[in-house]
């Protein structure tokens, strides 16, 4: 059975090689006449402002956090959905047990204001 | 074929955590344990453990890495000396000694030919009759209801916990 993700893989050899291909390539076939301005990190059309090692906001670690915890109930889901048929209404209610206990968690991280950017 | 896979993934691996130690920028590390991370998945794929194998890519290379990320983002490595810690020396004396145990525990298996397995209630060609998906499926929501539905409990203290040190600090 592990033979049918063949595809699978062959489909990931091809964006690797993809990938690679497009750097080898423009490493090899570009001229290079670096100005400063070339140099310059790309932000956007913007001209940079100070390092781009700068420190992040921790309102980011925030987000990135809550986001992983959101999708471990998605995890959940997955084997959920397989045997949806199976399950019936038995399985419609415990998962509703389970998201309804993590809708609490949404309703307190939005009453709580951690979504908004003030 | 399954061997020749086998030795890739497993190869892959090696190398790629090799990379996750030894490369000197800390995004090039998260970047080799991303590696890592696919090559695991390739290994739970021969091991027939598909749903294991989908959660390692959507969870570990997906989620986790971009926490990861972040932390190297928000301790804002300058300077590579930063990471230098004056400890260092017994902390890596530490780490070697406990490698060397793990490797021992682990060489006596190079010495059988055939791993003595017990056979339990989920031999593979049971488990091959519908999938390996279904099987957890099916145990998660009958036998552990209950530490399903508790995980949901924990999840929510985790929110619970995160949105409160955050906002105790801007």
């Amino acid at each position: 059975m592990p033979l049918s993700y063949v595809p699978v893989f062959v489909f990931l050899l091809l964006c690797l090689l993809i990938g690679v291909l497009v750097i080898a390539l423009s490493t090899l076939l570009a001229r290079r006449r670096p100005t400063p301005q070339k140099l310059m990190p790309y932000e956007c059309g913007m001209d940079p402002i100070g390092s781009a090692r700068r420190r992040f906001s921790v309102r980011f670690f925030v987000v990135a956090i809550l986001f992983i915890l959101f999708d471990i109930e998605a995890v959940f889901l997955y084997p959920w959905a397989v045997i949806f048929r199976e399950l019936g209404l038995f399985g419609l209610v415990e998962m509703a047990v389970f998201v309804g206990i993590l809708l609490l968690g949404l309703f307190y991280v939005w009453r709580k204001g951690a979504l908004e950017w003030q | 074929m399954e061997a020749l896979f086998f030795y890739l993934f497993g190869g892959l691996s090696l190398i790629s955590a090799g990379f996750v130690v030894f490369l000197r920028r800390p995004v090039h590390n998260a970047m080799a344990l991303i590696l890592t991370f696919f090559c695991l998945a390739g290994l739970y794929l021969l091991l027939h453990a598909e749903f294991i194998a989908v959660i390692q890519v959507l969870v570990y290379a997906g989620a986790i890495m971009v926490l990861f990320l972040f932390v190297i983002m928000l301790l804002s490595l300058e300077r590579e000396e930063s990471l230098q810690d004056p400890r260092g020396r017994l902390r890596r004396w530490i780490g070697g000694f406990l490698a060397v145990l793990v490797f021992l525990f682990l060489a006596p298996v190079w010495t059988l030919q055939v791993l003595p397995v017990l056979k339990g209630t989920f031999p593979p060609e049971r488990v091959h009759e519908v999938g390996n998906t279904i099987w957890v499926a099916r145990l998660l929501f009958t036998d552990y209801l209950l530490p399903f539905e508790v995980a949901s409990i924990l999840l929510l203290a985790a929110i619970v916990g995160a949105v409160f040190f955050a906002m105790r600090r801007l």
